[in-house]
């Protein structure tokens, strides 16, 4: 029988492969047969991990030696709302050390959720010859001396990315390190950082920086001395300003005005904090050219946001505070029928009353408006099951879809009826749905329309919710493209978590915390799947102190080709083989 | 009995605290008076949404006016000013649950922030928020900053500058400084002098003399404070002047 690989040479092979970018599509040509999968592997450049202990550096490195680019994610998602305990883990140290001697042309590193150190950030900046970008996203753990390292030592540097991050702001000088000559910085995000960078050092980076497209001021950047920045990178397609607001002066406001609008290609804005609405003019001719923005800071009154907002008719992206209101989402539907994503966060989260008039009827409006709308994040305070249906029906190309009502247990304020039916139509019309966030009063009806219908569901966020097993026993059985599920505060158990044990293999994670699952449940999943690792995160001590059917603090499976992890600290213990395993 | 009866009510205050307020955890039902009390003792700890200054300086001249009608005073007062907030039925604030709802630390603090910064009357009423200004004084080597809501009235404020700068001749700042302020003649001696006088800067941008208006406005329009040498607040004097002849 011939064999098909003889007819091409691997050369050949090996670029045909490299027109196939996607992660999923690279998986299936290794699987193909034994020489495929060797071509492709020396030939992947681009690695994504999902979750950082799903696997261990040297295996990633044993398979794929020639990786340029990688991106890694740590923390549970829920760690953004301070769930995970601080010291859980997330260090990506191993994964530096390990690249620096095996990937010495590496060219581009993403994390999410990680933790990384000043050492880590020298290491690269001092291992990578042909390093270029640096996306860190919502992580810590670093200074801005680690920042100076990879300003000093990067020649080749594209992108500093450092959103949402936490860093150890000592001091702006770091910004100064970058040296004259260096002059390829093409995407810049400080927006996370306190203090003041140096305007000077600022000014002249940006103004060797030819092929600068994105420049993410923060908050210390004065509005007076925005216009001197901006004009100095007309060709800029993305700019967050720094705080918005000052006395009214005509010369900074003309000067302001006049730089913005020497931004021709100008398609996204952000920042704006402490706006000045007198300012806010400064940007309107830019407006039909915007196709994102972000007002999240934006602490101004309706009349306008509105007013802003109303002129931006090729916006695909908007995310606002509260204070848009009902009326100004429904100026948003009348003026964005390109908008595909909304994101509108609370101003007043821990108020007991509301303080602005948003309800569901502007998440309506604007479902009716814009026919493109297929990712939605929505906080407020009330909601009604002919809402959701409405939406639902007028949106069925609606792929994420997260509500938050911020009371829990929130019942359908027109007829106090659990909101089943209204998520269950969401599931029902919106075929392609992949994330889901669910809140109010929500019965275990709610997860039996999950899983009958959310068939393309990738991910799914409860809280509050539920009344028996059954509940994530549907979701575990019905959701066949769950990939991952955090569930906070519901009263599921160790039945269907034991029923669907061999569901949590295809999943990238589950967590569960303040939940009813017993330790003896987690240590009977440990011992039966080997290739999970169980996680009890418990700050109360060890578990084997308290009975075996007393519910863990907080639970994190995960699937693993690594074995149990060793950098865990002592509230945490991997559920493995006959005993529980903590190794310190 | 009505010692005890006040009593009743911190404990079943703190019991609320210590629980998570979760919906239905903290009723509205049970007596009137209980709930209006934890109402407002809730809202005296939680910086609420009601009148803070209303509300503290209430309780506190109930508590100090004799034990017989101290409790029905308190009642009556507080279901007074419950009635005169909007809703006399609404919950106390709730402790928080962690983590909910999900909003990222950033945002929590933006709106924080957002609140101390505004200047509007309404923010006095809603009673919530801080108010921080800096405190320069003349001749210090570094300034020192204040949070003006901690304070009722320009007494207590003058007392925590004198001890604040208390290495530093304050003399006049103390109370008897105030009093002088309301006597012309040692006003003007005052002014002559080589002692430290406070001033103000206000939402528009002028300096003035610490004193003039109510307590409430004050913090309300007060951006920074520098307590500068006599001989220099000379010329703020003459509208002191005139406002002491006024009075007297």
């Amino acid at each position: 029988m011939q064999r098909m690989t003889y007819s091409f040479p691997e050369e050949v092979l090996e670029h045909v492969f490299s027109f196939i970018q996607s992660d999923n599509d690279r998986n299936s040509i290794s699987l193909v047969c034994k020489s495929w999968y060797e071509i492709e592997r020396w030939c992947r450049r681009r690695i994504f991990i999902g979750n950082c202990y799903a696997v261990c550096p040297t295996m990633v490195i044993k398979r794929f030696p020639e990786v340029r680019t990688i991106e890694l994610k740590g923390k549970p998602h829920f760690a953004d709302f301070n769930l995970v305990p601080e010291g859980w883990g997330g260090y990506v140290h191993p994964w530096i050390i390990a690249m620096a001697s095996s990937y010495p042309w590496l060219e581009e590193i993403r994390l999410k959720r990680m933790v990384i150190t000043d050492d880590s950030l020298e290491l690269i900046a001092k291992s990578f010859k042909n390093f270029q970008v640096l996306v860190l996203s919502a992580c810590e753990g670093f200074s801005t001396d680690g920042l100076a390292a990879i300003a000093a030592n990067c020649r080749n540097l594209r992108e500093l990315d450092l959103r949402e991050s936490e860093v150890d702001d000592l001091n702006g000088h770091w910004l100064s390190h970058f040296p004259d000559t260096y002059t390829s910085l093409v995407s810049l995000n400080i927006s996370c950082l306190g203090s003041e960078v140096s305007f000077s050092a600022l000014e002249r980076l940006v103004g060797r920086c030819p092929n600068l497209r994105t420049l993410c001021l923060n908050r210390a950047i004065p509005l007076d001395r925005l216009a001197n920045l901006v004009c100095r990178v007309p060709q800029l397609v993305e700019l967050g300003t720094g705080a918005y607001s000052s006395d009214m002066r005509p010369d900074v406001f003309s000067n302001l005005a006049g730089a913005v609008t020497g931004c021709k290609q100008l398609r996204s804005l952000s920042g704006f904090w402490d706006v000045n609405p007198a300012y806010l003019p400064a940007v309107y001719p830019n407006c039909t050219r915007l196709t994102s923005l972000n007002l999240g800071y934006a602490t101004i009154q309706s009349p306008d946001l509105t007013k802003l907002v109303s002129q931006c008719q090729n916006l695909q992206r908007l995310w606002v505070l509260d204070y848009i209101e009902d009326s100004g989402l429904e100026a948003l539907a009348a003026s964005c029928k390109d908008l595909q994503e909304l994101r509108v966060f609370p101003s007043d989260p821990y108020g007991v009353e509301p303080n602005v008039s948003l309800t569901e009827q502007g998440l309506v409006s604007v479902s009716e408006g814009c026919p493109k709308l297929q990712s939605v994040l929505y906080f407020c305070r009330q909601m009604s099951n002919a809402a959701l249906i409405t939406i639902a029906r007028n949106r069925p190309n609606m792929t994420r879809f997260r509500l938050c009502i911020i009371e829990p247990r929130t019942p359908d304020y027109l007829t106090l009826q659990p909101l089943d039916t209204g998520f269950g139509a969401i599931v029902e019309h919106c075929k392609d749905l992949q994330r889901l966030s669910l809140s109010g009063l929500l019965t275990d009806r709610v997860f039996e329309y999950i899983g009958t219908y959310a068939k393309k569901l990738e991910m799914l966020s409860v809280a509050f919710a539920g009344d028996s097993d059954l509940g994530l026993h549907h979701i575990l059985s019905g959701c066949e493209n769950l990939r991952k599920l955090e569930i906070r505060d519901c009263p599921f158990g160790d039945k269907a978590l034991l029923a669907n044990a061999a569901k949590l293999e295809t999943m990238r994670s589950l967590w569960m915390s303040s939940c009813l699952v017993s330790y003896g449940a987690c240590k009977l999943l440990g011992q039966k799947m080997p290739r999970l690792n169980v996680e009890v995160i418990d700050e109360r001590g060890a578990p084997d102190s308290r009975p075996e059917n007393c519910p863990v603090e907080k639970l994190y499976i995960y699937r693993t080709i690594a074995g149990p992890r060793l950098d865990m600290p002592g509230f945490v213990w991997t559920m493995y083989e006959d005993s529980a395993l903590r190794l310190s | 009995m009505d010692v005890e009866r006040d009593k009743y009510n911190m404990i079943n205050f703190e019991e609320t605290e210590l629980r998570l307020g979760l919906p239905g955890g903290i009723g509205n039902d049970g007596e009137a008076v209980k709930n209006n009390a934890m109402n407002t003792m809730s809202s005296m700890i939680n910086n609420g949404k009601r009148g803070f200054s209303e509300t503290s300086v209430d309780l506190k001249l109930n508590l100090s006016s004799s034990e017989s009608d101290s409790t029905g005073e308190a009642t009556e007062k507080t279901t007074t000013m419950a009635s005169r907030s909007k809703d006399p039925a609404r919950p106390p604030a709730k402790a928080q649950v962690v983590g909910w709802p999900p909003v990222r630390s950033f945002r929590k603090n933006i709106v924080a922030v957002q609140k101390s910064n505004t200047d509007e009357v309404e923010k006095a009423s809603n009673g919530n928020g801080v108010a921080f200004v800096k405190v320069s004084m003349d001749g210090a080597p570094y300034l020192r900053k204040v949070d003006l809501k901690l304070y009722k009235s320009y007494q207590e404020l003058s007392e925590a500058l004198s001890k604040m700068f208390s290495s530093f001749t304050i003399g006049n700042c103390e109370s008897q400084g105030m009093k002088d302020f309301m006597n012309e003649s040692k006003l003007i001696d005052l002014l002559n002098g080589s002692d430290y006088v406070p001033t103000y800067e206000d939402k528009d941008g002028d300096w003035m003399l610490v004193g003039d208006v109510p307590w409430e406005m004050f913090v309300n329009s007060c951006k920074r404070l520098r307590i500068m040498k006599g001989s220099e607040a000379i010329g703020l004097a003459p509208r002191a002047l005139e406002k002491c002849k006024n009075r007297s």
